[in-house]
């Protein structure tokens, strides 16, 4: 049986079947865009919003697969199902990409006793042009993870710098990595990834200077006056999984503090108002596209080029046709 | 657009032998695919679990250690038993004359020493069935 005769609702109702093979075909649909992937988002809505989302993210190498894979694998043996989408670049010259992630994922899961491995479904996604660290299919795919009852679904985003921040307005909780030697007490302080941090980890603990990362970020947060929620630094040696149960811990916590204090819902809110908005700019993107092909834009653009305007009056004159 | 190829790329078993796998990766990459690369010690179920997740639209063997008339039927009928209906296609060392037996038991396509980067792009992206 070939699923890509398969309509959206009988893929749905296949997924939530636990078929895999669905789910996965779901996950391309989502990726695609369009009007099926608009259908896949109106009908796992009402189902969604159970899961609490956690984002990784972290400088590239810091280790943040092997950490996904060692959390995955301890929430499997707890007896949750988990997602994780994990999300790696794509190249801006070709659009291939290198997709690395669950290689340092499946074996963790495999070999964690207890652990069902059909318990956990990984999604490698890459970033198709997006830049800000996640993929455009990012909150589809959550929502799809969310509606077929996976908790947690855990999003690693791709390497980022400074201020690749998106996976906080995409997650309720954002873990940080870093790893010895990142930086200093003024890296510490600079503005961007590290001012939405609710978790620090700092792995390949093992390493010199792991207790100066630690004492950075630690005096680094005493400048930030007391807010209600510190985030907690915890020291992590992944590949061996060491300190890993500390960060589940931690995440959960934050859950907690999250619910307790009400701010779950105002993360939720600002996450719906950011996918609207990214949704509107689509939009108008292609509405800009549109009017630039009307003879009018063309007239304006033949204008623009005999020098008769200026490009800021070319926009001028064609805005109101948007 | 286009839906980029997706491909799975692994080795099977006891076979350390992954630079050949890791050309042939960055080579589809640079012709646009989106690689999934497993690398080393894989098992055929393993392959199989993430194709299914990834929703692969093709799988790629590397095999150098002699295993390939036992490993590539395995992996073909692993495939077959999920229904998943995407082509195995395998690369490495085979000798000539193991190529036809490979083809026999539904191998794609075999790749072997000196293909170039040319028709290892043509031949991959030729197993996979159009949408």
């Amino acid at each position: 049986m070939s699923l890509r005769s398969l309509t959206v609702d009988e893929l749905l109702d296949q997924a939530s079947k636990g078929d895999r093979r669905a789910i996965g075909r779901l996950l391309t649909l989502v990726e695609r865009g369009g009007e099926a992937a608009d259908q896949v988002a109106k009908l796992t809505h009402p189902d969604a919003g159970q899961a609490h989302v956690v984002g990784i993210t972290g400088a590239p190498g810091a280790g943040k697969s092997t950490l996904t894979g060692r959390l995955a694998a301890g929430l499997a043996a707890a007896g949750h199902r988990v997602a994780v989408v994990a999300i790696d670049p794509s190249s801006p010259l070709n659009g291939g990409a290198i997709l690395g992630d669950r290689i340092r994922m499946d074996e963790p899961i495999q070999t964690t006793e207890g652990a069902d491995p059909s318990n956990v479904f990984i999604r490698s996604m890459a970033t198709r042009g997006q830049s800000g660290g996640l993929a455009v299919a990012v909150p589809g795919a959550v929502r799809l993870f969310d509606a077929l009852g996976f908790d947690p679904v855990i999003v690693e985003t791709v390497g980022v710098g400074q201020i690749e921040v998106d996976i906080t307005a995409a997650t309720d909780t954002t873990v940080v990595v870093v790893t010895p030697g990142w930086g200093d007490a003024v890296q510490a302080n600079k503005a961007g990834l590290l001012e939405v941090a609710d978790i620090f980890v700092v792995n390949k603990a093992e390493r010199p200077g792991a207790s100066d990362a630690r004492r950075d970020l630690e005096l680094m947060l005493d400048l930030g006056g007391h807010p209600a929620w510190r985030p907690p630094i915890l020291m992590t040696t992944a590949v061996d999984n060491v300190g890993i149960d500390d960060v589940s811990a931690a995440i959960s916590t934050h859950l907690g503090h999250l619910r307790e204090s009400g701010e779950i819902e105002a993360r939720r809110a600002v996450r719906a108002r950011s996918e609207v908005a990214t949704r509107l700019h689509a939009i108008l993107l292609a509405r800009v596209d549109e009017t630039m092909a009307t003879p009018e834009g063309q007239q304006v653009l033949a204008d623009l080029n005999d020098g008769v305007v200026a490009p800021v009056e070319a926009a001028h004159r064609l805005s109101n046709d948007v | 657009m286009q839906d980029p190829i997706r491909i799975v790329l692994a080795k099977i078993g006891f076979d350390g032998h992954d630079r050949g796998l890791k050309v042939v990766a960055r080579l589809l990459r640079d012709a646009g695919f989106e690689v999934i690369y497993l690398g080393l010690r894989q098992t055929t179920d393993a392959v199989v679990a993430v194709a299914e997740q990834e929703d692969a639209d093709a799988i790629g063997l590397s095999i150098h250690n002699g295993g390939h008339l036992t490993l590539a039927p395995r992996m073909v009928a692993a495939v077959a038993e999920r229904e998943l209906g995407v082509p195995v296609i395998v690369g490495g060392i085979v000798p000539d004359r193991d190529i036809q037996a490979l083809l026999d038991a539904g191998v794609a396509a075999v790749l072997g020493p000196g293909t170039s980067g040319a028709d290892v792009v043509a031949v991959v992206r030729s197993t996979v069935a159009p949408e």
